[in-house]
């Protein structure tokens, strides 16, 4: 469904992601890991079209990020990691606007908000202005914006992030129904989450894969949060010896 | 097209759901209404005063377009080239801040449906703001007998400028994520274009000429004047085709780096 191969992407002499390749299968929860800096949002951006890749391809339900860049983008939800809201619009406005610049027909928009509404739990605040809401709500209405067009793939670029223990049970909830065919790339810097989402693991350090992986071979010996670190750990290591 | 109308429909919903639409909209017919108050009771002075000296040739000279309206749109261009830039400056920089830029840049939208869409909620905006000053000489035409082939052309030429600023705006606001860099950007290039050719009559010969062509207020004074010719037309579109263009460019350009 999601195809990552060598891609490398420099702001002129910093190298941001270098020669990333991995993929995620149709129905996959796919746990994108790494410290910060290491090159998730890039990653993320190139995969939903926001910026190209130096080199390296992308290849999204089969079609060329960069040649067929519009057939990609209708296929994908993107959840940055602040969420895009128009603080001044209504929540039901906002999702129309976001349906309506994902292709949904004039006929479909009332149904497909409506459905992301209830989805996200949002029904009771579709009337309140975004900018109003509390940061729980904020996220799940960006989440909503990511779902409106019925996506098959979702990159969600930490969505838990700043959420209260019950909305963070909620989400995770909601992404795991959510999975079922579509593809999920997730980003997050909580292990647990990954440990009861993830089929799939890529661990990314410096701006290279460190690892790729199944969850369940990757945690069979020791727990994810031990692997982790010894990946990025590891990394450091032979960075060292290869500099000394 | 659609999705360029959904853009400008909710640019224009996000200028009249807050106070901007109205704070600009009251301080320009303010300011208009005083320039015009103004004109207007200079212009009753004068009459009166012809009259008490029996000096009726005097009297019959003046006329409404020469001494209303052609300062008084005069007057309106100069609080465009203030305002202009404040409008415009949201346009891409607060996109950017918001992050909602995300959002444009990764739906299934051409970059030039985004523009489109920007530009012509910013012509509706511009429309609405010069329409209301209609009133003006719509007071002179009901208690006076103006010419009005002149104040059409005067206002075509008012528009025009008005939706050159835009562009100009538009494109500027396209570069940062500043609202303050893109206003005083802005800004700085309509003053400079608007007093351009202060040099040509010094300078004399072809840059002379250069910088007259360049210049907004020379086009515009024209049709101001009454006469629309195709040469000021041809000016005022190539400004805003070539913002336009630049714009489309620049908000490419995040696509190249």
């Amino acid at each position: 469904m999601i195809e990552v191969r060598n891609l490398t992407k420099r702001y002129g002499d910093l190298v941001a992601i270098n020669d990333i390749t991995f993929t995620a299968a149709k129905g996959e929860i796919l746990g994108f890991l790494g410290p910060n800096g290491a090159g998730k949002t890039t990653t993320m951006r190139i995969i939903t079209g926001y910026m190209p890749a130096s080199s390296g391809t992308v290849k999204v339900a089969g079609y060329d990020i960069f040649d067929d860049s519009l057939e990609v983008r209708k296929r994908i939800g993107y959840l940055p990691e602040n969420p895009p809201l128009y603080t001044d619009m209504t929540v039901g406005g906002y999702l129309r606007f976001a349906g309506k610049i994902r292709g949904i027909s004039r006929m479909q928009i009332d149904d497909a908000v409506d459905r992301v509404l209830v989805k996200c739990g949002l029904t009771e605040v579709h009337e309140r202005v975004v900018g109003h809401l509390s940061k729980g709500f904020r996220q799940r209405v960006g989440l909503a914006q990511a779902l409106v067009h019925d996506p098959s793939v979702l990159v969600l670029d930490e969505p838990t992030i700043g959420l209260d223990p019950k909305q963070i049970i909620d989400i995770r909830q909601l992404i795991r129904e959510l999975s079922g065919d579509r593809t999920v790339i997730l980003s997050t810097h909580i292990l647990p989450e990954v440990a009861q989402l993830c089929q799939k693991v890529v661990i990314i350090n410096r701006g290279r894969i460190a690892v790729e992986a199944n969850q369940a071979e990757l945690t069979r010996n020791a727990p994810l949060e031990q692997v982790f670190l010894q990946y990025i750990a590891q990394d450091e290591v032979i960075e060292t010896q290869v500099s000394a | 097209m659609r999705n360029a109308l959904t853009i400008a429909g909710r640019e224009l919903r996000s200028f009249f759901v807050s106070p901007i639409a109205y704070v600009v909209l009251t301080g320009f017919l303010l300011i208009g209404g005083w320039f015009f108050f103004n004109l207007l009771a200079r212009f009753n002075f004068l009459l009166n005063l012809y009259a008490a000296m029996r000096n009726p040739q005097f009297a019959e000279q003046m006329n409404l377009n020469d001494m209303v309206v052609a300062p008084l749109l005069h007057n309106l261009s100069v609080v465009l080239v203030i305002l202009m830039p404040m409008i415009t400056m949201r346009t891409f920089a607060e996109e950017k801040r918001l992050g909602t830029y995300e959002l444009l840049m990764t739906s299934p939208l051409s970059i030039g449906e985004i523009v489109a869409g920007k530009f012509l909620s910013m012509v509706v905006f511009v429309l609405i703001m010069i329409g209301l000053t209609g009133v003006y000489p719509l007071i002179l035409l009901l208690y006076g007998n103006p010419e009005t082939g002149m104040i059409a052309s005067g206002y075509l030429g008012l528009l025009l400028l008005a939706i050159s600023f835009a562009a100009v705006g538009l494109l500027t606001s396209s570069f940062t994520e500043n609202q303050i860099i893109a206003a005083v950007s802005c800004f700085a290039v309509l003053l400079l274009f608007y007093i351009i050719s202060w040099p040509a009559e010094t300078a004399g010969g072809g840059f002379g000429t250069v910088l007259k062509y360049l210049s907004l207020t020379e086009h515009f004074s024209e049709m101001v004047k009454g006469v629309i010719d195709t040469k000021d037309l041809v000016y005022f579109v190539s400004v805003i085709g070539l913002s336009l263009f630049l714009t489309l460019r620049s908000v490419e350009s995040v696509r190249w780096r």
